[in-house]
């Protein structure tokens, strides 16, 4: 039975800001995710691209001594990667969830390889000296309203990075031009192409911006929450924010709330395993955010609606 | 032809090929078109109508030959190009975001203000602007999938008026508008005629060539076969010209004795719609065999759902649905399918065919894991292909073999492989769902003619069609259907088109 002192252990402020740091991956590979499938590409690659980010940004970070370098790194890279993907889907026409399922076991390889090369040894890096984590700062006044105040503005770097990106993509999809062609891409992409618009463009955009943030998720986890870089370390997060993005209906923000809840999830059963309140194997408790995806795209799926043309290939002239 | 000299030519097309990987779709084409004009483009399914606009357009580049604008040569990159020079085009299926508002779809691509960011309000007070100026009125702030087709082509027109089109290209724009929307449409190109706009308008529908074009080109397979002046042509020179033959423009109806038990009975029957709301309120119906029962009906009164509840696809909320005698309102598609009765879909694509699979396994499909059509587990593929070969041949599907995927047939040929599937199984009823829609002349008179004989041959049929022309050729007894109601029958023989036109829209004479 948990007791009042127990549940008093387990939810405090501390969860809040637990669920926040732990959810700030998952929402940023959702929201770039998002942007990919709103355009018209299913990107089913975020886990891999996650990885090849996390890598290069702790890599960078070593070699550099700046994990703000790192940090760019880890965007580079991602970026990068996703262009295969791109390039696979958009210019070659192959099947969208067969490139992206590629892409993940390619990351592996490449970042076992990368560790060899780079450390001589596979498994875990060495750990960094200073990582983002050592620029945790309060924002002023806001830092100070109760219970939200510590847990929402006494973060990380990228923490706060991530409340940017859900504002400005929010913004991005409503209001500019660039946000009305994705949109139009993954709904009707021949609708965009016969006014003018390159369908082509818009797609490799959205993958990028997707390739982009996931290698900011990926640096995160290996030089903002961690020190080092860990062989697939990701350990399903890059799936998790595709869960995220479906039960957030496709949208920044819901797939910003939905993150959060994984996030809360995760940090719920970590202190339930701690606080050792049910006696029960620990396996049980990790299995907690899994059910708790599973049940909220179940239940939230029927209700929200993919973009019409999401993963379907466009082309003008078949060759049929 | 004399008006040729004094006026300007607009745009030309020189020797214009273009070769699919397949077919060779365009074929020596060479075209003008006249300052202010208004110009059809007749053809049969697959002539090549839409691929030489889509050329002009920008979207397909040409295998060889030149365009001409204002006698000038261009080459179009993209569509882009084309709408810089003047051109635009309303797509033979529509290019409407349907989440997105009027005012999106609008502006899409062409969207006002600063930097990268739209001003909505600029942007919304331009296409109101436009919508009045041109006299198309149509809310800018709904969603396009609120709208009816006749208002989304509308949004489709303001889309090429909003980019400063001064040649306009509408494929097919009246295969899908009621009567009343196609006359509409018709003021608006005359008004656009008027104001300087010239006008390709391509069509099935000769009586429409006739009323709105000054002038015509005829194509068929790819070639350029002749050009008229509408002023002087007919209707059966022109069809002849299609086709390649003399083509019967209505199918001779020959009497045929009724027999007295329906084969299908609606009794009080009721239905709702995704909505919750009443798609169908309280109708009753009775078809027999060897007659055919006309529903005619603006679209969108209830026919979908109609044709639906007959074939169990949605639920009846309440009355009986009689077959033989026998109620099935709660049997299963599947089970009504096997007490014989046949369903031609109003959406070939996306409802009677499977697309990427071939004509053979078209024609099984449904019947497939019975005999003949298979031994133990497997499918007997030797039958299958051999039979579908035999109905290729009777039905006159044009293709290469029966093995063929049916997606890359042409609609009047799609339109065969369902009729050979239905009608070969030798159904007691038939419900027909607009069986004609978008296809030209000489598939309209074969089908029309095979729906005949399936009468002829005893069967109970119940045909849904939006053209009343269909209607009147086919059908023995009309039923005008208004607001999901049954609320006139008619006698074809002792009515008119003006007569049925007023029940379709909530008159009564
Ligand atoms: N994008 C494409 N790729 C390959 N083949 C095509 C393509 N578009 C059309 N075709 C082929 O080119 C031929 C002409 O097609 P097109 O669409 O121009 O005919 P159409 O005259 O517009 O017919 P309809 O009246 O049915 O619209 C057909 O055989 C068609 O299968
Ligand atoms: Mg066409």
């Amino acid at each position: 039975m948990i007791d009042m002192i127990l549940a008093s252990q387990i939810f405090n402020v501390d969860l809040l800001a637990a669920s926040i740091r732990l959810s700030t991956p998952i929402a940023i590979a959702a929201i770039g995710a998002t942007i990919c499938e709103r355009s018209g590409v299913v990107n089913i690659a975020m886990e891999g691209i996650m990885i090849v980010g996390a890598f290069f940004a702790l890599w960078f970070s070593a070699l550099t001594g700046s994990p703000w370098i790192g940090l760019f790194a880890g965007l580079v890279f991602g970026g990068l990667y996703s262009l295969i993907h791109a390039w696979a889907t958009v210019t070659l026409h192959l099947d969208h969830t067969v490139s992206g399922a590629v892409l993940n076991i390619l990351a592996l390889g490449i970042t076992r390889y990368m560790m060899v090369l780079a450390y001589g040894h596979p498994g875990t890096s060495d750990s960094i000296p200073v990582t983002l984590a050592n620029y945790r700062f309060a924002v002023p006044l806001l830092s100070d309203i109760p219970i939200l105040g510590p847990s929402l503005f006494n973060q990380t770097p990228i923490v706060y990075i991530m409340f940017l990106l859900v504002i400005f993509f929010t913004w991005f999809m409503k209001k500019t031009k660039v946000g009305l062609h994705i949109k139009a891409s993954g709904e009707h992409p021949y609708a965009l192409e016969t006014i003018g618009v390159s369908v082509y463009k818009i797609r490799y955009l959205g993958v990028i911006i997707s390739g982009l943030l996931g290698g900011v998720a990926g640096a995160y986890l290996s030089i903002e929450n961690q020190s080092t870089f860990t062989e697939g370390m990701t350990n399903g997060r890059g799936f998790i924010a595709m869960a995220a993005m479906i039960s957030g209906g496709w949208t920044p923000i819901g797939a910003f709330l939905a993150a959060l809840f994984f996030g809360f999830a995760e940090a719920f059963q970590l202190r339930l395993q701690i606080s050792g309140a049910v006696s029960i194997p620990g396996e049980f408790f990790t299995i907690i955010p899994y059910v708790a995806t599973l049940a909220a795209v179940a239940g939230l799926v029927r209700k929200s609606k993919a973009p019409k043309a999401d993963g379907k290939d466009f082309i003008i002239e078949k060759e049929d | 032809m004399s008006p040729k000299e004094e006026r300007n030519v607009v745009l030309e097309t020189r020797h214009i090929a273009k070769q699919f990987p397949k077919v060779l779709a365009n074929d020596d084409i060479s075209i003008t078109l006249y300052e202010g004009e208004i110009l059809s483009l007749l053809g049969e399914n697959g002539a090549g109508k839409s691929t030489l606009m889509n050329v002009l357009y920008g979207l397909y580049k040409p295998t060889s030959g030149k365009i001409l604008l204002h006698g000038e040569e261009v080459e179009f990159s993209s569509p882009r190009d084309a709408i810089s020079k003047g051109l635009g085009m309303v797509h033979q299926h529509f290019m409407l975001v349907d989440t997105l508002t009027v005012t999106e779809n609008i502006i899409l691509g062409a969207e006002p203000g600063r930097g990268g960011v739209i001003d909505y309000k600029k942007a919304r007070e331009q296409v109101v602007a436009i919508a009045k100026k041109y006299g198309l009125r149509v809310d800018p702030d709904e969603t396009i999938e609120n709208l009816s087709v006749g208002l989304q082509q509308r949004v489709e027109i303001l889309k090429a008026l909003y980019r400063n089109a001064k040649i306009l290209i509408l494929d097919e724009p009246t295969a899908v508008l009621t009567p009343q929307e196609v006359d509409e449409l018709f003021e608006v190109v005359k008004t656009l005629r008027n104001s300087g706009v010239s006008v390709i308008i391509i069509t099935h529908k000769l009586e429409e060539v006739m009323e709105i074009s000054d002038r015509c080109y005829i194509l068929r397979r790819g070639r350029q076969e002749g050009e008229r002046l509408t002023r002087g042509a007919t209707k059966a020179e022109l069809a002849n010209l299609m086709v390649g033959r003399d083509v019967v423009l209505t199918v001779a109806k020959t009497p045929h004795t009724v027999a007295k038990d329906p084969i299908m009975q609606l009794e009080h029957v009721t239905v709702l719609n995704e909505k919750k709301v009443q798609a169908l309120k309280d109708c009753s119906l009775d078809i027999h065999p060897g007659e055919i029962v006309g529903i005619a009906g603006v679209d969108g009164n209830g026919q979908s759902e109609l044709a639906e509840v007959i074939m169990g696809l949605i639920p009846v909320e309440s009355g009986r649905i009689m077959h033989e005698g026998e109620d099935v309102a709660k049997l299963s598609t599947r089970q009504r399918i096997f007490k014989n009765i046949s369903y031609v879909p109003a959406d070939r694509q996306e409802f009677g065919l499977v697309l990427p699979m071939t004509i053979a396994e078209n024609i099984a499909i449904g019947y497939h894991e019975k005999m003949p059509y298979c031994r133990g587990l497997s499918l007997d593929y030797s039958y299958i292909n051999r039979h579908a070969e035999e109905l290729v041949a009777s039905f006159d599907i044009r293709t290469s073999s029966a093995l063929a995927p049916a997606g890359t047939l042409s609609g009047g040929n799609q339109q065969k492989v369902i009729l050979a599937r239905e009608f070969s199984r030798e159904p007691t009823f038939l419900l027909v769902s607009q069986p004609t829609r978008g296809l030209d002349v000489g598939a309209i008179e074969y089908i029309h003619s095979q729906i005949l004989a399936m009468r002829d041959r005893n069967v109970g049929i119940l045909l849904i069609s939006m053209e009343l022309e269909e209607i009147f050729a086919l059908a023995d007894r009309i039923m005008v259907m208004y607001e999901g109601k049954i609320v006139k029958e008619l006698d074809p023989e002792k009515t008119d088109e003006k007569e049925v036109g007023l029940y379709m829209t909530g008159g009564n004479a």
